[in-house]
């Protein structure tokens, strides 16, 4: 090891120059600011259109909202409820102060506070939600990283067309039709699970595959598409170069560069999930965020529309932030702008 | 078999459009036909299937075959009419957006993407929940909902599209913006508008009917296939067969979509589809070993075959080389010559979809065209590649990375390999080597990571290094230096060197023999005397000569660190 233990070539280096240390000038802070301002002009969106659903009713809204076949009283209290007797920028001005005291007002079918309303929904969706997309992740990524690395150079084309079509296949079914099927097959004929409610945990299992499997097939192709261009890239003949084993190669150097593209996407999917979510919480009986906001629409209880679909706002945005964070936590190229180059 | 003409209609094409002409034909035909079966109030209530009726009847003894014929004319009705309004709202709003002054463009870009990431279901909803569920609210609530979508890829297509020669032009020689938009702009954007319009299509009618089916669309008396669906559910346990007309029907229709927009995707597209080639046994070459061959390499007719368009296309026509222990040889040409392909063929490492074969190709005691071992090629052979900014993982440390063949193949822990690691970074003149153990490769500039990867491919002491245009990448200054450690590590550790280049001054300073590629082919052996007396008799290397200033003498002070 003669060359390796030389050391006279070390020679002294200049100081490279850095930034000043200031607060904007941290990569995490100017992300920040970025991630938060974007937050707050949604925020201020959704407030905006959560708020003008009751003014936009057509004809009186106290009317509408009081539904066909209501008294004058109960018209009258529906008004003093929603606020309409007051001009509109005084009944804004409430409602936003509503919002940050959590004081929305009271459910009109059921009596309790909005806010109870809603939060007792919240965990339902998050539960139902989270687990498809660990499902969605745990079921594409390792088929879309195997499909490319099995056909990788034109081998296997069989492979390919197989998984295409599957996925394009499976994808044209919208989930509530395969929701539709897999009761009949897997609760009613088979009886493996139940066919609704929430009351067990294995009651989880079929609304959560409705809702995945769509998805799935979307990151799979995406995940393939991107392990083909991964796989032809110089690190990867790099690490073949030092005769890594090819899981090795697989799992080190080509599956943590897919999670970029990959966790983006999700984080969209996810978003996305939520509105999967109204439908299939409906056909299951799931007593999650996209079931409450049906019944609310279906029985003009508008407080609580105006609070299920501000919440699902607010989640789908923060849903998007959190996935930036991740990129920037596993590569911090993705910060935008380091301060390395 | 290559084809100069693509079919005009593509299988899949074909038959989307067949099934969707189906659905409109159903939708057209049916109804009269079949509307008193459909909506008459029959005793023959729940009734399985029969002759007379295919899936039975209802709870109110309706006919469900005739129910969802006459239920499709409503959904393709809403799903058309809700999809020409994300459409060409969609268009609107995004070639508005293109067209507006930056700072206006740059907002709305940005409320676009926030709409865009919100749920186009839940948009819907709060359009129903304002206008009150019914059929008009529900191709509205789509329809709307819908917009944000489209506008934002005919944004980013508009975005293309500007940044085009014949945009720019345009622009400069002053059309006004509508006309902008309306002459140059759409035009250029329709296939691709119109293929996405397939997808719009396919959404719409899969999200119009959850709306129908979760009760938010079309109301009683009225029917579409969503809440057709919804009703089947009632009655799952008693009659499933309800169940089965409405999803075929809507699965039907947003395969016919997909079929369609992939049919007119690979039109627009017709990328060569990758012919499949199957890969021909590998000649076995191991008995031609020759006995008593004192050189390290020896490579006899090699051939390196790719395949374009389904063809078989040679590309290194059969070459014989040899390399000594201790021998630097260089191989130049011009890209496209071979001389990598060549490289990578001898380190066992030729693209999967390339074809190696030769009469024999050995490094040291391994027979390249076989499978040797792991460890022993590993430890035998190591390559430094052209671009030190491609060539290491982003997403792990140089740590890790360099570290990799001591701790695979050597045996060594993980401190151990990260302190001989250590040395062999400060051994080649990186700066600070402890840190850049720590550091993600893009924290280093491209001549530390070549240093690096130079130190990484000398710790195994290998008999053979092959470096592959390893200074191209870099600084003058910093190439010399290179350049440097090369000469050191024959010099000291006796490695053979294969240093490919297309820098004829640069591979006659360094190397011992040199030999000249084109086309595949070697056209010519010289010593580095010949090169620096110009004594070379092929023309093409006559021409790559004429084409550098010849380089002073080597020994210039070094500059080391360049950043």
């Amino acid at each position: 090891m003669t060359l390796v233990n030389s050391a006279a070539t070390q020679v002294p280096h200049r100081v490279s120059f850095k930034a000043p240390n200031r607060l904007v000038h941290h990569p995490w802070a100017r992300f920040a600011l970025r991630r938060g301002g974007g937050f707050l002009l949604s925020f201020a969106i959704l407030v905006v259109v959560t708020f003008l659903i009751v003014p936009l009713l057509p004809g009186d809204p106290a009317v509408v909202a009081a539904g066909e076949g209501a008294t004058q009283e109960q018209i009258a209290q529906t008004r003093e409820a929603l606020g309409l007797e007051q001009p509109l920028l005084v009944q804004f001005w409430q409602y936003l102060v509503g919002i940050f005291t959590l004081d929305m007002g009271y459910s009109f079918a059921s009596g309790t506070t909005v806010t109870a309303a809603v939060f007792s929904r919240l965990p339902f969706t998050a539960e139902i939600a989270l687990l498809a997309v660990a499902a969605m992740l745990v079921v594409s990524i390792p088929l879309g990283m195997g499909v490319a690395i099995v056909t990788r150079g034109g081998r296997n084309a069989w492979v390919d067309h197989v998984f295409n079509a599957l996925t394009s296949l499976v994808y044209a079914v919208p989930n509530y039709v395969l929701a539709t099927l897999m009761i009949y097959v897997l609760a009613i004929r088979l009886g493996w699970f139940p066919a609704g409610g929430a009351a067990t945990l294995d009651a989880l299992v079929l609304p959560t595959v409705a809702i995945m499997l769509g998805p799935a097939c979307v990151i799979a192709r995406v995940v393939r598409r991107e392990a083909v261009t991964i796989l032809e890239q110089d690190y990867v003949r790099t690490a073949r170069g030092w005769r890594l084993s090819p899981w090795r190669v697989n799992l080190r150097y080509v599956f943590p560069n897919l999670l970029t593209t990959t966790l983006t996407l999700s984080g969209l999917i996810l978003a996305g999930m939520l509105g999967g979510a109204v439908v299939i919480e409906t056909v299951f009986g799931w007593p999650g965020l996209g079931k409450g906001v049906v019944d609310a629409i279906i029985m003009r209880d508008y407080p609580v529309i105006r609070g299920i679909v501000l919440l699902l706002g607010v989640l789908a945005t923060l849903l998007i932030i959190v996935v930036d964070v991740i990129l920037a936590i596993v590569d911090p190229r993705n910060l935008g702008g380091s301060a390395h180059d | 078999m290559t084809e100069a003409r693509r079919p005009l209609l593509r299988p899949g094409l074909l038959i989307g459009l067949i099934l969707f002409a189906v659905a409109v034909a159903t939708a057209i035909i049916a109804p009269p036909l079949v509307a008193d079966a459909a909506n008459t109030l029959t005793d023959n209530r729940h009734q399985p299937p029969s002759g007379g009726s295919w899936l039975g009847t209802n709870a109110f003894g309706q006919d469900n075959v005739a129910r969802v014929l006459v239920a499709t004319r409503l959904t393709l009705i809403m799903t058309v009419i809700a999809s020409a309004i994300s459409v060409v709202l969609g268009v609107v709003v995004g070639v508005s957006i293109w067209l507006a002054p930056g700072r206006v463009r740059e907002w709305c870009l940005r409320i676009l993407e926030s709409a865009v990431a919100y749920p186009t279901l839940i948009t819907a909803l709060i359009i129903a929940a304002v206008l009150l569920p019914g059929a008009t609210t529900a191709v509205i609530a789509m329809g709307v909902a819908g917009i944000p979508g489209f506008a934002r890829v005919t944004a980013n297509l508009a975005q293309q599209v500007s940044n085009s020669d014949y945009f720019i032009t345009a622009r400069f020689l002053g059309v006004p913006a509508r006309r902008l938009a309306t002459r140059h702009m759409i035009p250029a954007m329709a296939e691709p508008l119109l293929i996405l319009s397939t997808t719009v299509f396919a959404t719409t009618l899969v999200e119009i009917s959850a709306l129908s089916f979760v009760g938010l669309g079309v109301q009683v008396p009225q029917y579409d296939l969503g809440s057709l669906l919804n009703d089947s559910l009632d009655a799952l346990y008693t009659q499933p067969i309800e169940a089965v007309g409405p999803a075929i029907m809507i699965v039907l229709m947003s395969v016919a979509a997909m079929f369609v927009g992939d049919g007119l995707a690979a039109n627009a597209n017709p990328r060569a589809a990758r012919a499949w080639v199957p890969r021909r046994p590998q000649a076995q070459a191991a008995a031609a070993l020759a006995t008593g061959d004192e050189a390290l390499v020896r490579v006899r007719d090699l051939r390196v075959a790719g395949s374009k368009d389904g063809e078989r296309l040679e590309l290194v026509h059969g070459i014989d080389l040899h390399i000594d222990r201790a021998e630097i040889l260089g191989i130049v040409g011009e890209s496209g010559s071979g001389k990598s392909l060549t490289a990578m063929s001898i380190a066992g490492l030729a693209a999967d979809d390339l074809d190696v074969q030769g009469a024999e190709l050995r490094v040291g005691t391994m027979n390249m065209l076989g499978t040797p071992a792991p460890a022993e090629l590993a430890q035998t052979i190591s390559i430094i590649y052209q671009d030190p900014g491609t060539t290491f993982s982003p997403s792990l440390k140089m740590g890790a990375q360099l570290t990799e063949v001591l701790r695979t193949h050597m045996g060594r822990g993980r401190a151990e390999a990260r302190r001989i690691m250590v040395g062999a970074l400060a051994s080649v003149g990186v700066t600070l080597p402890e840190k850049r153990m720590r550091q993600y490769p893009y924290e280093l500039s491209g001549g530390m990571r070549q240093r690096a990867m130079i130190a990484s491919a000398v710790v195994t002491e290998p008999a053979l290094m092959i470096a592959d245009e390893p200074t191209t990448a870099l600084d003058v200054t910093v190439q010399v230096d290179v350049l440097r450690q090369f000469r050191r590590l024959r010099d000291e550790n006796g490695t053979a060197i294969l240093f490919i280049s297309h820098d004829i001054g640069v591979v006659q300073e360094l190397c011992d023999r040199v030999l000249v590629m084109r086309r595949g082919e070697v056209v010519e052996e010289l010593r580095p005397e010949q090169i620096r007396s110009r004594e070379v008799s092929h023309p093409y290397t006559r021409s790559l000569l004429d084409a550098v200033p010849v380089l002073s003498a080597a020994g210039a002070a070094h500059v080391r660190e360049e950043d």
